[in-house]
């Protein structure tokens, strides 16, 4: 960080003048000057925090993606269809059993199984043919997406919130105060705020697992040099069947966070996976901390986009992927 | 050179053949959104048309009619891409397409190029498709989006009481349509309309939208279908939205109303406008609702057709009865057919359909509220039947025109 100020004196500057102004957007109480010339501030923090929250979504589908990029050098253009089909799980389950916690276990496992298979009986017989890998995660994409139209059908399903979660809450944040001098408060809904936080947790317990475990330490070894780590005698083959489940998993489980508090139908899963390639591309392919700040950034300007310029919200995305393609190709985190 | 000119000759007759088969039977091309947002919208088309083909038969004198179906995904090059596969590979001679109103607008530009062929309109409700530089061989049995938004203004602002109301729509020709109807109606009887928001098809996440509601509003308008409108209503929940609802032809539908979860419960007592009505008691729609039911088994259906299975069994309806009246005669580049299809009038299950001059439906508009059957389906119950609604709204064509086409920001809100 000091190194970053010393280093970049005028870009250190610019970036605390950012956090400065907007921690003061989202904490004061605009003037009405403001609040004239940009709309209200309740819309604003709602963007925000929906920005926020979608970020933590596609953080769940784009670090799976990441990782497995990272270790096995595998561009898995059919994670998107594991996206859709953790998702598929996720309602069977939670509309046979009524639990939603309970969903999210079987379609992480279901999910990490499917990997697994992948892995084993497509990818390892393919190892390091980078191209036809990824040809053939193309071919099993549509025949995955075929298979659960066959299943599922076109019809859109949503998977029920549990009654303790529906509805907003009220967060101590300032919207507006009233001409009695009454405060208005934020009002939020809870799920995607639980959501946003099960994401944060189980990014922070990624990020533990791959800096403080021996586990972690043979994966991250194996991102730098697979060979060299295959020659010191590591079980290389294990450990890439378990990345490929870890990533599966993770993408299991955010379809059915997606399944949740947006919907499943066939197309979500290109969907998918057109966000998670943006998000790595932004933020470095191979990163994790890279696939969260990619999240942040695309989740947040497709959400104030399509508030403030909702013509061409569509365009931002990818205005800000040519943009980290043009002057920083390989992503914002990445190492080399 | 032999083995060439022999092998062109088998193809030749190769293609001989395929025309003189052609010739007994008469191929129709149909699309549906089969893909994407619209997808529940078009599997339940396509479940209309079939239910005509049960009640009709697929018999015209001693032809009998083939069906060839093409899925779209209601963008526009999607529709026209379908329909020149039907018309290339598939070498159909009559279209029923397309059903979105984007769709409408290019299959309606592209039927141009193909004079000699029939184009029935299977759903799409967009103005422009045969408002502005109709087709000749364009013609659409069902209303447009303003026509089916005919009398939903009056009853919110003079029942309800509603004085200002604010807009969420899809961002495409159908729905502004839609939202033109309503305005012109609403502001004609002296209501507000504060905010028009409009939002890409196929938005997932709505939370933003939902936040920039405003709430100093008597309702808010919903024009959405299909997974947007399910993903609005979830999120809706979510956010603990209270406001009174107002609703489009495909927001207060079957493929919506019967969407799994309770967020759509929000939408009981909701009022909306639509061609028509699900409890209505005409014999003639009772009866469609029955051939619907039997037609398909009770989880591969809806409890009660929704607007588009309407459309598309009206639209078959008038493809196949006009080609009885004309004894299946499709020479002369179908001039008799394309007469016949024009005169025709037909008695279909939501009302009788005539066209105007431009090819364009006249018919009956209902305005429904939604209910709850006790047993938690919902259903749109009839409050009023407007017969005879014309494409201009009851306005003079003269003052009609000058209102302007169906967009973000048009018709404005005021008495024309």
């Amino acid at each position: 960080m000091t190194r970053f100020i010393e280093r970049h004196p005028a870009w250190a500057l610019i970036v605390i003048i950012a956090v400065a102004v907007a921690l003061w957007l989202i904490f004061a109480v605009w003037p009405p000057g403001l609040e004239e010339a940009v709309g209200r501030k309740r819309v604003f923090l709602n963007a925000v925090f929906n920005g926020i929250t979608l970020g933590g979504l596609y953080f769940l589908v784009a670090s799976g993606f990441t990782l497995i990029f990272g270790l096995m050098r595998n561009v898995n253009l059919a994670h998107g269809s594991l996206y859709l089909f953790g998702g598929y799980v996720g309602y069977a389950i939670s509309a046979s059993t009524g639990s939603w916690v309970l969903s999210f276990i079987v379609a992480f496992v279901l999910t990490a199984l499917v990997g697994v298979l992948l892995q084993v009986l497509v990818f390892r017989r393919m190892e390091g043919q980078d191209l036809r890998q990824t040809m053939v995660t193309i071919g099993l994409s549509i025949v995955f997406a075929d298979l659960m139209l066959w299943a599922c059908g076109g019809d859109f399903y949503q998977i029920q919130t549990p009654n303790w979660l529906i509805g907003p809450i009220e967060l101590p944040l300032l919207t507006a105060v009233k001409s009695s001098g009454e405060p208005v408060y934020l009002r939020y809904p809870l799920v995607r705020l639980v959501i946003f936080l099960a994401s944060v947790a189980i990014g922070i317990a990624m990020w533990l697992a791959l800096n403080r475990t021996r586990i972690g330490m043979i994966i991250r070894a194996g991102v730098d040099d697979r060979d060299i780590l295959a020659a010191t005698g590591v079980r290389i083959q294990v450990v890439f069947v378990l990345v490929f489940a870890l990533g599966a998993g993770l993408a299991g489980i955010a379809g059915v966070v997606g399944g949740t508090f947006q919907s499943l139908s066939p197309g979500e899963d290109i969907r998918f996976l057109l966000a998670s390639l943006v998000v790595v591309i932004v933020g470095g392919m191979g990163s994790i901390p890279g696939a969260a700040l990619g999240a942040l950034i695309i989740g947040l300007a497709e959400q104030l986009g399509s508030v403030y310029i909702p013509t061409y919200a569509i365009v931002v995305t990818f205005l800000i992927m040519v943009l980290v393609l043009a002057l920083r190709p390989q992503g914002l985190l990445a190492r080399r | 050179m032999l083995k060439c000119s022999v092998g062109l000759l088998a193809l030749s007759s190769l293609f001989l053949s395929g025309a003189a088969i052609a010739q007994e039977k008469i191929k129709v091309g149909v699309t549906a959104t089969l893909e994407g947002t619209y997808t529940v919208l078009g599997e339940d088309g396509i479940r209309g048309h079939q239910t005509a083909l049960n009640v009709l038969g697929k018999k015209v004198g001693d032809k009998e009619l083939e069906f060839i179906i093409a899925s779209t995904d209601a963008t526009p090059d999607s529709a026209v891409r379908a329909v020149r596969k039907l018309i290339e590979q598939d070498k159909v001679q009559i279209l029923l397409s397309p059903l979105s109103g984007d769709e409408g607008i290019a299959v309606k530009n592209f039927a141009k190029t193909h004079p000699e062929l029939t184009f029935i309109n299977a759903a799409s409700g967009a103005q422009e498709t045969t408002y502005v530089d109709p087709a000749p061989n364009f013609f659409r049995y069902n209303m447009d989006g303003a026509q089916w938004q005919v009398g939903l203004g009056k009853y919110a602002y003079d029942e309800k009481k509603y004085r200002k109301i604010a807009t969420v729509g899809e961002d495409y020709s159908f729905i502004y349509t839609q939202v033109f109807g309503l305005v012109l109606e609403f502001c004609g009887a002296g209501g507000q309309v504060t905010n028009r928001q409009w939002v890409p098809l196929g938005t997932k996440d709505f939370a933003s939208v939902i936040a920039a509601l405003p709430d100093d509003v008597d309702a808010i308008y919903l024009g959405l279908g299909g997974a947007d409108a399910v993903n609005f209503l979830n999120q809706y929940q979510q956010a603990g939205g209270k406001a009174h609802l107002m609703g489009g032809s495909i927001m207060i539908d079957q493929t919506i109303l019967s969407s799994k979860g309770n967020a759509k419960n929000a939408l009981i007592g909701t009022i909306a406008a639509s061609g028509q009505a699900d409890t209505w008691e005409d014999p003639g729609w009772q009866k469609f609702v029955k051939a619907y039911q039997d037609a398909f088994p009770p989880n591969k259906r809806f409890p009660s057709p929704s607007l588009l299975a309407t459309n598309y069994y009206d639209s078959t309806m008038a493809l196949i009865l006009a080609l009885r009246q004309v004894n299946g005669d499709l020479s002369n580049n179908q001039a008799k057919y394309k007469e016949a299809l024009a005169k025709i009038e037909i008695d279909a299950p939501n009302g009788k359909i005539k066209l105007d001059s431009n090819r364009q439906a006249i018919g009956t508009n209902f305005v429904t509220e939604v209910v709850d059957d006790g047993k938690g389906a919902l259903f749109s119950k009839v409050v009023k039947v407007i017969p005879n609604v014309n494409q201009t709204l009851g306005y003079d064509p003269a003052v009609f025109a000058k209102i302007g086409l169906p967009s973000r920001t048009v018709p404005e809100c005021k008495k024309y």
